[in-house]
């Protein structure tokens, strides 16, 4: 129909506006989804997203959920992690900020913040890996009336304690907490931090104002401390009903005041479960570590190459063991002389060693944002870590040689690993690679073997 | 009064796959009360054109006729009888 308005006339073109805006209608219509055999007659309740090719997960398998601002791609692989399949896009078109994957309970389930610019950001689940998704009809995450405010974007999903495995958090923007308690099946505003009297005075950074770290304390049910871009670290002892700032210490360069109570740009903040008191930061400039639980911050940023950066990950077994990737500088925000370094501490920030080894050296000016790196929790970790530029690298042996695993997908946003558990018994069908005609070369699963990719 | 919508291809697995479908509402309607009566049908519309805050998406337009209703009073925007409305998505991204 488009040709046929094309072909007319120049004249007439413009007259034909409506048929043409029908062709494309249809065709965004046809590519964008196709409906799940049991109904809802308001609309489809599940969602099958068509032109996919899904894994074939199984138990003890390594799963990388990676998101991007074009859709979530998924990765599997066995436990020796050398060979990976990767499957996507989903949700092509879609910002992926956050996702995870919940095991908890018996559950093989993924979570996706799947962000359309043009119609909302909608939290969706899959207890298959991605053959079908929840379809809400409404946002589950929504602010109340009362609130004043409309969901931008979701920047977090993250599980409650293991004894708690019907708990779920959210981190959204504007900056706010959301939690459910029922498997992610409703959710509700936390009041008592969007009601806090420094709220109105927290102040969007480049990507928003933004709640983007969840940590529950997994030694106290009513701790937990969350990180606001740009508020600081708050921290409730009451299962968060009251949230009191902990920043002391932590400098701020953009404001008059150096060390205010609130207002720090904090970028990512971690700890180990089994040293739940001491908390790791890496800020807008600074890396820190607190042994108080938040209450007083030290500056950690000695051997490193910049102390600014986004990402930082806690080792999965060493509580003493953080990595982090700098960045130049605020104004540049790509590793420094376009060498890609991880940089690692196994001394609680006494000293950063850089980790190098198969990563490029030249002319590599990337950029890892604060949700893209993960481990996995074998006994020698997997890291994993997506770039700006579309690659993944894994490491295998906690960090001391790289492999790119993916290269050529859009810009990562965020990097999940996980080990599926499912004593024994795959929970998927069949790989569906074996039920495509040879002709259909546009699968969308590859195998990648790790190593030869780049 | 009738109102007729006209509904995005990406919008149409909430409205039984039709491209176009009609509310009854009163006289003198606005385009809220419009919107909210297709909303009572379709409650999967709802959050994909309008926020939690009410306001149109940023990048949702609204068209009565052939007129973006950014220029007619927004969702005050006052509907006639037999009035066709078009929900289409900006032209965005990158």
């Amino acid at each position: 129909m488009i040709q046929r308005c094309l072909t007319k006339e120049r004249a007439d073109r413009y007259q034909r506006a409506s048929e043409v805006r029908e062709a494309l209608e249809a065709v965004q219509g046809a590519v964008l989804q196709s409906r799940h055999p049991s109904e809802d007659p308001r609309g489809p309740r599940k969602l099958v997203l068509p032109g996919v090719e899904h894994l074939s997960v199984k138990n003890g398998d390594v799963l990388l959920l990676v998101g991007t601002n074009k859709g979530a791609f998924f990765l599997r692989s066995s436990r020796d992690r050398s060979r990976w399949d990767v499957a996507g896009p989903y949700f092509r078109g879609q910002g992926i900020y956050a996702m995870t994957y919940d095991g908890r309970s018996d559950r093989h389930r993924l979570w996706v913040s799947a962000n359309d610019e043009v119609w909302g950001v909608f939290l969706r689940s899959s207890d298959d890996f991605g053959r079908i998704w929840t379809n809400p009809l409404e946002a589950s995450i929504r602010f109340p009336t009362e609130a004043g405010a409309s969901l931008r974007n979701i920047w977090q999903i993250c599980l409650g304690r293991n004894d708690e495995p019907e708990k779920l958090y959210c981190g959204v923007e504007p900056a706010a907490l959301f939690e459910s308690v029922d498997g992610g099946e409703s959710w509700s505003l936390v009041r008592g931090l969007y009601d806090h009297p420094h709220r109105p005075r927290w102040m969007p950074a480049n990507g928003g104002l933004i709640l983007h770290t969840i940590l529950p304390d997994p030694s106290n049910k009513d701790r937990m401390y969350v990180a606001v871009s740009a508020g600081g670290v708050y921290r409730t002892e009451d299962g968060g009903t009251t949230w009191q700032a902990r920043n002391n210490g932590v400098r701020v360069m953009f404001l008059p005041e150096k060390y205010p109570e609130f207002g720090q740009c904090v970028h990512k903040i971690v700890l180990h479960e089994s040293r739940p008191e001491r908390l790791f930061l890496q800020n807008h400039w600074g890396l820190y570590r607190s042994d108080n639980r938040g209450n007083s911050w030290q500056d950690i940023a000695r051997g490193v190459p910049s102390d600014f950066g986004f990402v930082m990950l806690m080792h999965p077994h060493d509580a003493d063991c953080v990595y982090i990737v700098p960045v130049e500088s605020d104004k540049f925000r790509c590793t420094p002389e376009g060498h890609l370094r991880v940089y690692r501490t196994r001394n609680a920030g006494g000293s950063w060693e850089a980790l190098d080894r198969g990563l490029p050296q030249k002319g590599a000016y990337e950029t890892v944002l604060r949700d893209a790196m993960s481990s996995d929790s074998l006994d020698s970790a997997g890291i994993y870590f997506g770039t700006r530029s579309g690659k993944v690298y894994g490491s295998k042996d906690e960090g001391k040689s790289w492999k790119k695993i993916v290269e050529g997908l859009p810009q990562i946003l965020c990097v999940k690993a996980a080990i599926v558990h499912m004593d024994g018994t795959p929970t998927t069908k069949p790989n569906l690679k074996s039920k495509i005609p040879k002709r259909r070369k546009t699968a969308r699963t590859k195998r990648v073997r790790r190593g030869r990719s780049g | 009064m009738q109102v007729f919508f006209t509904i995005p291809g990406p919008l149409r697995e909430f409205t039984g796959n039709q491209r176009a479908v009609r509310v009854e509402v009163e006289a003198g309607a606005n385009l809220l009360q419009v919107l909210q009566a297709l909303f009572v049908v379709y409650p999967g519309l709802r959050d994909r054109v309008l926020t939690e805050t009410g306001e149109t998406r940023r990048h949702v337009n609204i068209f009565v006729a052939n007129e973006n209703v950014l220029y007619t009073g927004g969702l005050a925007t006052s509907i006639p009888a037999g009035a066709e409305v078009s929900i289409v998505p900006a032209i965005s991204g990158g």
